[in-house]
């Protein structure tokens, strides 16, 4: 069910995203399905390769997708029991992404570009960074819920008290600025920067055309689903009817696109050499939670 | 019967020795191949129907016998001991091919000879209970490694390391028999089978830590691993493959096996276990990622995978002392999992590196790359092994680390707030030595297999050739079947935790089963979602329409190969963040305002290891205190009798005051 809504959701994220920036910037923008447009026709473009890449840069972005749709199983849909979910399914969901990063910095390794080193580089760098705080956060919520599938944390999540909007205002935050980093977004990187020294991720695709720039379009666009969906999970209210959670879905993801075209605009990127202090802000900000937590808990007093 | 067994192996692995030069891989072979055959059997005997074997060999002699008894645990270590002595030895007849030229036969003799007694005295360690002939078992697989270690010993610096090698293992044996004498003290008994009434008389902290110490040298934990790293490389790779895959693991079967009999103080030896792999972890994963000599990276990821090892040990030690029995399984039964993976995934990347020493003569990460081109299906193994490493699904790598992680999450709130807090730092290290992992690997990949050749090129350099690359397509299919078919492995750990420990029982096992099972399904559907994305590219992308082209220059056309991106400076932002743990020693020379044709100039960056230093500190000072005791030494015979007569005098004037 998560799978299927939120795919839908990842056909109106770039567009929605790419308008409010344009609005934001003052201009009109393109149509809200216009980034899919440009997907579709790259899809039936040729290629050019590289005579340095081998088949790891063919396979990459093959893998790439592959893991992140296979993540997306994963994401449960608040009330409706999951089919692929299990115990510890976290573990997974996080480990598929990496898998699917391994590959794509492989791919932009096998180019053997000066750039595209720099940017799987700091890729690798900042995703190392950016994983404890997920697990710390996720650690959190399954000591407060008890529970360590996705599905059941979320479900018993809500109705573990008034405590837990601070909680889910903190895990919320810290899923957005998570997301934000994962896609190589604003404070960290500047998808519209012009300068190779300075990218991540646009520097790690600079020499996939056609197909492979499709297929690694369409895994962002869904990436970015996969963390609206999660971050979905936390604020849709299990009781409510079925049509209106899905509406809820719905409207929430498009809130949370609308909010990375503003901080998009209206946020200055970071130096480059001050990212690792900004994402491991994120790993002490789980601490804090998990600590909050303990206290509820009140294992501190016992 | 049984007396011909226990000889048979030992009589034939002397005429190694003697047969002629040709025939020492294949004579070795069949000797090696008897060998598994007599073990294994009775180890799948044990481990499918859980019973306790025990053999008396030279029953009724003057001499005593010697029991070799078999349990779970040990046929469990047995098996990977097996597996990967074999894809080893076959491994080696290829590599060491080049070599045929310029070694005498004698030297190929004495190899294979201390080959087959390091697999011998390995599967003794195993087997022996008794302490005396554990102890000489342990001490024979010490100095058959070191034999074979020392195969280049034509170069002063493997010299050096072998020694080196040889004191660390000794400094273990001393403090094992210590440990053994301590329980022998209480129980009368000089060996594991005391142990355990030792253990449930006094307290157990002191006595596991000293065992932890000597066992962990051999295992490579932090601080006892500066031998490792240097040990590795110097090795040829069939020999380093089955030194890290197995010969360490070595030092976790004897920590499981003290564990198996400590009574009590679970808790403070959990915790303490599991601080030290934690940080074991850490900084194994950390120094690796410095490294520019490719089996020095891999020997580091040793320390690393020790580590994880130590955590999953740890966590299921601290289950008994919650008394947990989740815990308690998926601590040990993680554990156990990752031995196993562990004697897998690092034995191919090793042979697969041997394979490009093998084609290019060098391990320097900086001047490969490239590879890929050139050796297709060693990158492809080496790709294999990098990501079942990382711990990524849906290769073995991850099964192991998914069960840790369990116990990790299932360990939050089962205790106080302390050991909430110590297992969440726990999980965070977990996680780091994931992310790092990641990092390491896909630098490790990346130069040396991707890109382009980085030194200049010319040489021929071709595929491994087929006898090279069967054990490791052997090793692969194994990555890969326990990846997609976890339950199959599941179920004997289960009878060897339930056979150790107490208070196991088969109907937790049977609410991780579904797990498995959809974590099966998941890797499949991932696969299907890749053959399927890879046909549609297939007939979407049409030959016709694909172009190629140099890689984008940035306008800049004469670009060189050795312009592309270094594994020096893929480490350099990583390294910038971990300066105060890592002793980086840099040496070059600025290029002041004045130079205005800078002439030429070069810059080293060697990466040092914190632990060497100190350890290198203490005997230094060491040395100094025993030079200053060597001035007792004076060559005068008048000195000596002085020394004596005082000796005596000593020894009456103790005896008149009734202390002796």
């Amino acid at each position: 069910m998560g799978f299927i809504l939120a795919i839908v959701t990842a056909i109106f994220f770039p567009g929605i995203i790419l308008r409010v920036k344009s609005i934001a910037s003052g201009r009109k923008g393109p149509g809200i399905l216009q980034p899919w447009q440009n997907i579709l026709v790259l899809l039936r473009k040729g290629s050019v390769f590289s005579v340095t890449t081998s088949y790891i840069f063919r396979i990459a972005p093959v893998i790439y997708l592959s893991a992140i749709l296979c993540a997306l199983l994963l994401l449960p849909f608040p009330g409706i029991p999951s089919v692929f979910g299990f115990e510890g399914d976290f573990v997974l969901f996080a480990y598929l992404l990496a898998l699917g990063k391994f590959l794509f910095i492989l791919g932009a390794l096998d180019t053997g570009s000066s750039f595209e080193g720099m940017g799987a580089n700091r890729e690798a760098l900042y995703s190392m960074l950016v994983e404890p705080a997920f697990f710390i956060l996720f650690g959190t919520l399954a000591l407060l819920t008890g529970h360590t599938s996705m599905q059941q944390i979320f479900e018993s999540f809500q109705f573990a008290g008034h405590n837990s909007f601070i909680i889910g205002f903190i895990a919320v935050y810290l899923l957005v600025q998570i997301a934000m980093i994962e896609n190589s977004r604003m404070p960290v990187d500047d998808p519209r920067t012009h300068l190779e020294l300075t990218m991540i991720h646009e520097v790690m695709i600079l020499e996939h055309s056609g197909f492979d720039l499709a297929l690694m379009h369409i895994g962002t666009a869904l990436k970015f689903a996969l963390y609206g969906g999660l971050i979905a999970n936390f604020l849709i209210p299990v009781e409510w009817p079925v049509f209106m959670r899905i509406a809820l879905f719905f409207g929430i993801q498009a809130i949370f696109s609308a909010m990375i075209g503003l901080m998009e605009s209206f946020r200055a990127r970071k130096k480059l050499a001050k990212n690792p202090q900004f994402i491991v802000t994120l790993s002490s900000i789980a601490i804090l939670c998990f600590i909050l937590v303990l206290l509820i808990t009140f294992k501190m007093i016992g | 019967m049984e007396n011909l067994a226990v000889l048979l192996p030992i009589i034939l692995s002397f005429f190694i020795l003697i047969v002629p030069s040709r025939m020492h891989y294949f004579y070795t072979l069949g000797v090696t191949l008897f060998i598994i055959l007599i073990t294994s059997v009775p180890a799948v005997n044990v481990l499918f129907q859980p019973a306790h074997a025990a053999m008396n060999f030279l029953a009724g002699s003057p001499l005593g016998s010697i029991t070799f008894t078999l349990d779970s645990l040990s046929a469990f270590f047995i098996l990977v001991t097996n597996f990967t002595v074999l894809t080893g030895l076959l491994y080696s007849n290829g590599y060491l091919k080049s070599y045929r030229e310029t070694k005498t036969p004698a030297r190929f003799a004495l190899h294979y000879f201390s080959f087959s007694w390091l697999h011998l005295s390995m599967l003794g360690v195993l087997m022996l209970r008794e302490g005396t002939a554990f102890l000489i078992s342990w001490e024979l697989m010490a100095v058959s490694s070191f034999m074979l270690i020392l195969f280049e010993a034509e170069q002063r610096s493997t010299l050096k390391i072998a020694v080196n090698y040889l004191v660390q293992m000794h400094v273990g044996l001393v403090l094992l028999i210590i440990a053994f004498l301590m329980a022998e003290n209480v129980t009368g008994q000089f060996g594991f089978d005391g142990l355990k009434s030792y253990f449930s008389q006094r307290p157990n902290t002191l006595l596991f830590f000293l065992f932890f110490a000597g066992f962990s040298i051999k295992a490579g934990f932090v601080p006892f691993h500066t031998w490792l790293p240097e040990a590795h490389p110097a090795a040829p790779s069939h020999v380093s493959g089955v030194m890290s895959g197995v010969m360490i693991k070595m030092g976790i079967y004897g920590i499981v096996r003290v564990l198996t009999c400590v009574q009590s103080d679970f808790l403070t030896i959990g915790l303490g276990l599991l601080i030290i792999s934690s940080i074991t972890g850490i900084f194994g994963v950390m120094m690796a990622i410095v490294q520019h000599d490719l089996k020095k990276l891999l020997a580091y990821h040793s320390i690393e995978n020790i580590g994880i090892i130590g955590i999953g040990l740890s966590l299921g030690t601290i289950g008994l002392g919650f008394h947990q029995p989740v815990l308690i399984f998926l601590g040990f039964a993680g554990g156990l999992l990752h031995v196993l993976n562990h004697s897998l995934f690092k034995p191919l990347l090793f042979f697969s590196a041997g394979s490009v020493y093998k084609a290019y003569h060098t391990r320097n990460i900086d001047q490969l790359g490239g590879v890929i081109h050139k050796m297709p299906q060693t990158t492809a193994l080496f790709l294999l092994g990098a990501l079942s490493i990382c711990g990524l699904p849906p290769l073995n790598g991850f099964i192991s680390e998914f069960l840790i992680y369990m116990g990790l999450i299932s360990g939050l709130s089962a205790g106080n707030v302390y050991h909430a807090i110590s297992f969440l730092l726990a999980l965070v290290a977990l996680v780091l030595i994931g992310g790092l992992a990641i990092f390491c690997f896909t630098k490790a990949t990346g130069m040396v297999f991707l890109g382009t050749n980085r030194t200049a090129p010319g040489q021929e350099v071709s595929e491994a050739e087929p006898g090279i690359l069967v054990p490791q397509y052997l090793i692969a299919v194994l990555i890969i079947l326990i990846g997609f078919a976890p339950v199959i492995f599941i179920h004997p750990l289960t009878t060897i935790v339930s056979d150790c420990f107490h208070g196991v029982s088969g109907e937790i096992i049977l609410s991780i089963y579904p797990v498995f099972m959809k974590l099966g399904l998941l890797s499949i559907i991932l696969i299907l979602f890749i053959l399927g994305f890879l046909l549609l590219r297939k007939k979407v992308l049409k030959p016709a329409n694909v172009a190629y082209g140099p890689t984008w220059g940035c306008g800049y056309t004469a670009g060189t190969a050795r312009q592309q991106y270094t594994a020096t400076s893929y480490a350099t932002n990583f390294a910038e963040l971990a300066k105060p743990v890592l002793h980086e020693k840099t040496k070059y020379q600025e290029i002041h305002e004045e130079d205005i044709f800078p002439g030429k100039r070069s810059f080293e960056i060697h990466p040092g290891d914190i632990f060497r230093s100190v350890l290198q500190k203490v005997t230094d000072y060491s040395m100094l205190a025993l030079k200053k005791i060597a001035r007792l030494q004076t060559g005068n015979i008048q000195h000596y009798i002085l020394y004596a007569f005082i000796f005596i005098l000593i020894i009456f004037g103790l005896l008149y005051l009734k202390v002796l």
